[in-house]
């Protein structure tokens, strides 16, 4: 294993060269998966294509096992670690989702407190309803007119962490969805200096590992864990994604976290994906994230001279609650349109074949990556302007609040399995929920299970329904009625 | 020895040219530029492995897109073309004197440097004073005008390279916007004939219909492009492209044309059964 790790530079991938040293094999499978290659599924085969299907493979001594990595995945998570400049690094094939669980899982368990701002995404709270541990929300800052909530100033963690002394725990967004960061470094060191993990939730900050002026990665700031997507702007396949760790936390530990809920069966192309797309950022990450940059800069000048639209940037930083800036997200600020976000993500997919990231009740994300080029850039903007002329509006009347406050009086994990009823949604205020509500994307609860339903979150869930956002959480796919604690 | 230039216009159908030699051949920035010397069609210059034009039958294609909108409209002045790197549209315009400003805007310098150098009778009013160049996307260009422009016409590459922009709902908006109160889009619109191009074609004709108050389709016989019939779209706020054609006024002129006559005019805009029909759904 020494020896073999000596021979490996960033330059090679070794789950995908197993993988192709594997094929002129021709090995004869009396294993699964039993479509063998693609032969049992031929319409399956058209679809994905020979080449896609034939590495479709189970796992097997010369390519390694996911749940006990020992030779070619071992040697990629090694790399991926050295990439990301972690102590460890752990390829996760259940989404970031997984990456954020395991990562909760680890820090803390039943009882035990944990601080993280309440606009995290659900797969943080649907971890502390596995575990039974106890959340302690920071509210974040919100922008008035933006209506956006962004990061957690310094002072608002330091005194969570003076009320909760015994918590074991910090998670921290980095960046939020719109590109928002907290003061990273300060707040590992509040975290430290208290005895706590910190815990970064890198879903969309994959980028921040490669690229140069951009905000400091979770590790760079000595975080001890985090979870990054590397399929969303590390150009990985759909649900791969990394789980890195620092020299705080015990890799053996995390591996059998991971094993309590990961698959026995990791597929292939999700994990050689993962190795690949190390390689090309270790290699080429830093052009491709200046030219992503320079592409989401034009595009906020060309929106901007729109007029009515603002797409936001470095502007907003200023020190604490915006300590920084991602600058390759394009979010753009549409109510002075007179739209809704969530309206001008509509017309973008219905009427002119563009699809976005989401659109909430103020502003809308185009996600630009790896494999954006200039000619859909112009698509976008011209399709902005064209919004703009046909359908400018009135904006007053349009809600702008993104975020309320939540009112925590139970436990995720106590909420989620205690005696419930069922209620027509508009008949629960007053009730503690015990489900989750959100619009997808972003996938950032309204409510989460052991919180209290006020009238301003009625009110917020029935104009976002009313806007055209996609709700999901409740039990009832049609979000009529909601479960609510039955005491 | 024998050398043919095929180019497929389905997965299953190719058009070959038989040809004496490869002129010029280059890689620009958004494709490949190739110039041939054909023996039946003389110069060919193709984008990508696709025929733009050959000397033989590109005067159909420039008549076309040209004369109809120029025998309807009485009072053209500033013209929009987008596209149109080899300079055939804008020859055809130039000839013209009551235009005095013609706005080119081609994506692809490469183009233009390519058509003067091997195509220098197409190019060759490309210098006219009245001839404005920008090297630019079409569809960045065209939205920062606001009712400018008598004319636009689109002179783009097919719907499925860099040009797709050109097909969009977002860009015929803007050209709407960039148009006076009286002003008229002419398009090229592709082949209804094979599957993968009727569907572009109804697509687009969909998003012009929709933004449009008048939108009608006129075709013509092209040798050359995909299954040698080939459609131009006509939209405009103001004139119908038969009820406010002015023959007298166009015949006038004495402008000699090998393709485009009055009369034909009206004919092109009868179409065939399986066409009308098609346009019909997406309208």
């Amino acid at each position: 294993m020494e020896e073999r790790m000596k021979q490996l530079d960033q330059s090679r991938a070794p789950i995908y060269e197993a993988l192709e040293e594997f094929r002129q094999m021709r090995v004869v499978p009396f294993d699964v998966p039993g479509h063998k290659r693609g032969r049992g599924n031929p319409e399956l085969t058209e679809f994905l294509g020979q080449q896609c299907i034939g590495v479709d493979v189970n796992s097997m001594k010369p390519l390694d096992n996911l749940c006990h990595p020992v030779s070619v995945i071992r040697e990629a998570e090694i790399l991926a670690a050295e990439a990301f400049g972690a102590e460890n690094a752990f390829l996760m094939v259940g989404g970031t989702t997984s990456a954020v669980q395991s990562m909760v899982l680890t820090a803390c368990k039943r009882g035990d407190e944990i601080i993280l701002p309440r606009n995290v995404h659900r797969s943080v709270i649907n971890a502390l309803v596995l575990n039974g541990a106890i959340p302690v929300y920071v509210n974040p800052e919100v922008d008035k007119r933006l209506g956006i909530a962004l990061g957690m100033k310094r002072e608002q963690v330091a005194n969570a962490i003076k009320e909760h002394p015994n918590a074991v725990a910090v998670l921290v967004n980095n960046p939020t969805y719109y590109g928002i960061c907290s003061d990273l470094k300060a707040i590992v060191k509040m975290a430290h200096d208290a005895g706590m993990l910190c815990l970064a939730d890198e879903a969309h900050g994959t980028h921040f590992y490669f690229g140069e002026n951009l905000p400091i990665s979770a590790m760079a700031a000595g975080a001890d864990m985090a979870a990054v997507s590397m399929h969303k702007s590390g150009g990985s396949l759909t649900q791969s994604s990394l789980l890195l760790t620092g020299k705080n936390v015990n890799p053996g530990y995390v591996r059998q976290i991971i094993n309590l809920t990961q698959t026995t069966s990791g597929s292939y192309l999700l994990m050689s994906s993962l190795d690949i797309s190390r390689r090309n950022l270790t290699l080429r990450g830093r052009k491709i994230f200046k030219q992503v940059q320079e592409l989401a800069e034009y595009a906020r000048e060309e929106i901007n001279a729109i007029g009515d639209y603002d797409a936001f940037g470095k502007e907003l930083i200023d020190g604490d609650a915006v300590f920084d800036f991602d600058p390759t997200k394009l979010s753009v600020h549409t109510l002075d349109v007179g739209l809704a976000g969530i309206q001008v993500y509509d017309i973008l997919r219905d009427e002119y074949d563009i699809q976005i990231e989401f659109g909430d009740l103020g502003n809308i994300l185009a996600y630009l990556s790896i494999g954006d080029r200039v000619q859909e850039v112009e698509r976008l903007v011209s399709a902005l302007a064209e919004i703009r002329r046909r359908f400018k509006g009135d904006p007053s009347g349009l809600m702008t609040q993104e975020y309320i406050e939540p009112i925590v009086v139970a436990s995720p994990q106590e909420a989620f399995y205690a005696p419930k009823k069922s209620l027509p949604i508009m008949e629960t205020e007053g009730y503690i929920c015990s489900e989750f509500v959100m619009c997808y994307p972003p996938g950032i609860p309204i409510l989460a299970p052991g919180e209290k339903i006020t009238a301003d979150i009625l009110k917020y869930i029935s104009y976002a329904h009313e806007k055209g956002c996609q709700m999901t959480g409740p039990q009832d796919p049609k979000i009529e009625n909601l479960n609510v604690l039955d005491i | 020895m024998e050398l043919w230039f095929s180019e497929h216009h389905t997965p299953d159908v190719k058009l070959s040219l038989r040809v004496n030699k490869q002129l010029y051949s280059v890689q620009s920035d958004y494709q490949r530029i190739d110039v041939f010397d054909s023996v039946e069609f003389g110069r060919v210059l193709s984008l990508d492995g696709n025929i733009m034009l050959t000397e033989r039958d590109e005067f159909i294609y420039d008549e076309m897109i040209v004369h109809v909108p120029m025998a309807v409209h009485p009072n053209v002045k500033k013209v929009l073309v987008i596209g149109a790197g080899d300079g055939g549209v804008v020859h055809e315009l130039t000839r013209y004197e009551t235009i005095k400003r013609i706005d080119l805007v081609e994506m692809d310098e490469e183009v233009i440097k390519a058509c003067r150098s091997y195509l220098p009778e197409n190019a060759s009013r490309l210098d006219d004073r009245r001839v404005n160049i920008y090297f630019e996307n079409g569809l960045k260009f065209i939205r920062k005008c606001e009712d400018v422009y008598d004319l636009i016409i689109v002179d783009s590459n097919d719907p499925f390279g860099p040009a797709e922009g050109l097909f969009t709902k977002e860009f015929y908006g803007n050209c709407y916007k960039a148009l006076k109160a009286d002003g008229i889009l002419v398009n090229q619109q592709g082949s209804p004939f094979y599957k993968e191009d009727a569907s572009a074609m109804k697509r687009s004709h969909g998003r012009i219909a929709s933004t449009f108050p008048i939108c009608r389709v006129y075709q013509a016989h092209i040798p050359t492009y995909a299954a040698g019939y080939w459609l131009f779209g006509f939209a405009s706020k103001k004139y119908h492209p038969i009820d406010d054609q002015d023959s007298e006024r166009w015949n006038s002129l004495n402008l000699r044309t090998k393709y485009y006559t009055t009369r034909l005019h009206k004919g092109a805009f009868y179409l065939p059964a399986f066409l009308e029909e098609m346009l019909k759904e997406v309208e």
